[in-house]
């Protein structure tokens, strides 16, 4: 799995014989190697998820907050290095408020998304900046597209997603949320998938406690926002409830 | 910058520099599109603060039906006074105030005091570049029980006080305002205070007319009203039968 790129790997404007950029791929292991992250496009909104692992007991819950609100109508989560990606969204605010200084509306979530992503693509192009070393997901609403979301991978890439999964255990998660009915799922159903498939993910014998942060816009109010502490802990426990009652009927 | 080089010049390779004329830079001077007065005053339960809904174009009354009176927070008003497109500046700055506070989500918003204070930094950091945001404002907004309103003007002076104007507001509105006010003045009072004012300055600011907008900021939030006009009274002697225009004294 892991090739050594020996030689080849010193500067991100080096390619392979094989065709690759091995510092655009390492800095795609740095964003694997975060808690899981997840996306969900509803039929009513968008909902980010982030399993953020507590390092320490000392840490304050609620900071060092991987999900972020960009505008009024968008939203961006982490997934790999947390300052990388905080760059990203104070990025992002900017790009949102230059849009709205000129055209007086909000920025389509596709053009923000292409931006971030070029911009996250122009650090690959030179020696002396590296690649950002985080993916980070865009949830937008937007008056024509309706709900939108987006993932950004280190090199660039970006496609536009009904449901995503990035970091530990995104394989895992990816099969849950294909078995999701995107058409019909509403961003409170979709509370409580996210924090089950975050909950599965999670081992509890390996793994640090995590601290799961949700974000999300939805159509009815059309204004982003942070889901409540309070409203997190239930699904949580909804979520754990679930996992042990499976486990019981097994 | 204008650089103006003599037609001869444009023909040779090189250019003297002791043959270049450049312009002094200018910024505007004077302003085009003008809102009238704007009139605020504290009470007890909140602050009321009024402005009509004109913009003059000199002594043209260009556009007729335009809110002076400004939404900040929820808890902070601003009604502006003077060139227009300023006005409009210092609303999009604003703007972009509330939306990092939005982003930023720790509950944190602009005070009304801070977003005072923000405005009187701004226009006096324009005015010392001498290329001023040609504006007089009234803030007012209401927090923690308390009331506050404040004016800043083009030169960034700012201040506070229980009962504020601009422009003409100033001369016919505020012997007015103060004679009516008292610490224990509520809004719905206030309302009829400003509206009382208005009549008048409707009656003898040539830049004014009979259209106005109230906006309040109380414990319940910020509200404007729809413009709406006021009742005058015509019908003076003064008015029907003005005296010799020799004699000035129309007072």
């Amino acid at each position: 799995m892991a090739s050594i790129g020996t030689g080849y790997d010193l500067s991100a404007t080096t390619f392979s014989p094989d065709g690759r950029v091995f510092q655009v791929e390492y800095a795609q292991k740095a964003a694997d190697n975060s808690g899981l992250t997840l996306g969900v496009c509803c039929k009513d909104g968008v909902v980010l998820a982030v399993e953020k692992i507590l390092l320490s007991k000392m840490l304050l819950k609620e900071s060092g907050r991987r999900v972020h609100l960009i505008d009024q109508h968008a939203i961006l989560a982490v997934a790999g290095m947390g300052p990388d990606g905080r760059q990203l969204a104070t990025r992002a605010r900017q790009e949102c408020e230059q849009y709205r200084n000129i055209f007086r509306a909000p920025m389509p979530g596709h053009l923000l998304a292409e931006r971030i992503a070029g911009y996250v693509h122009v650090h690959s192009l030179y020696w002396h900046v590296r690649p950002f070393g985080c993916t980070v997901m865009i949830g937008a609403l937007e008056e024509k597209q309706g709900p939108a979301l987006y993932m950004i991978d280190p090199s660039g890439t970006f496609y536009r997603y009904y449901g995503c999964a990035a970091g530990k255990g995104k394989q895992g998660a990816k099969t849950g949320l294909e078995k999701l009915d995107f058409r019909q799922l509403s961003c409170d159903d979709a509370l409580l998938e996210l924090a089950k498939l975050i909950n599965e993910a999670h081992d509890e014998s390996k793994d640090k406690p995590y601290e799961m942060e949700m974000i999300w816009i939805k159509s009815d109010t059309g204004k982003a926002s942070l889901v409540p502490p309070n409203l997190i802990e239930t699904v949580r426990q909804r979520a754990e409830q679930i996992a042990r009652e499976e486990e019981m009927a097994d | 910058m204008q650089l103006r080089i003599p037609s001869a010049a444009v023909k040779a390779q090189y250019v003297d520099p002791t043959q270049v004329v450049v312009d002094p830079v200018r910024h505007t001077t004077s302003p085009l599109v003008t809102g009238g007065s704007v009139v605020g005053i504290r009470c007890c339960d909140g602050v009321v603060i009024a402005a009509d809904t004109l913009a003059s174009y000199g002594s043209m009354a260009r556009f007729q039906n335009l809110s002076r009176l400004v939404k900040v927070t929820d808890n902070c008003l601003l009604g502006g006074g003077g060139e227009i497109s300023d006005f409009q500046e210092i609303q999009r700055l604003l703007e972009n105030l509330i939306t990092k506070d939005f982003c930023f989500n720790d509950e944190h918003t602009q005070s009304p005091r801070s977003v005072h204070q923000y405005l009187g930094r701004v226009l006096y950091a324009q005015r010392s570049r001498l290329n001023p945001l040609w504006n007089s404002l009234l803030v007012g907004g209401y927090t923690a029980g308390q009331s506050f309103l404040g004016m800043v003007d083009l030169y960034g002076t700012t201040f506070e006080s229980e009962v504020l104007a601009t422009g003409f507001g100033v001369l016919l509105g505020l012997p007015l305002l103060r004679k009516a006010y008292r610490p224990d003045l509520t809004v719905q009072e206030g309302i009829k205070v400003v509206e009382d004012v208005y009549r008048v300055l409707f009656y003898r600011d040539a830049r004014s007319i009979n259209r106005i907008q109230v906006a309040t900021a109380t414990e319940a939030g910020v509200t404007i009203s729809e413009p709406y006009s006021l009742e005058t009274k015509w019908d003076f002697k003064g008015f029907v039968n003005p005296r010799s225009p020799y004699d000035e004294s129309t007072w």
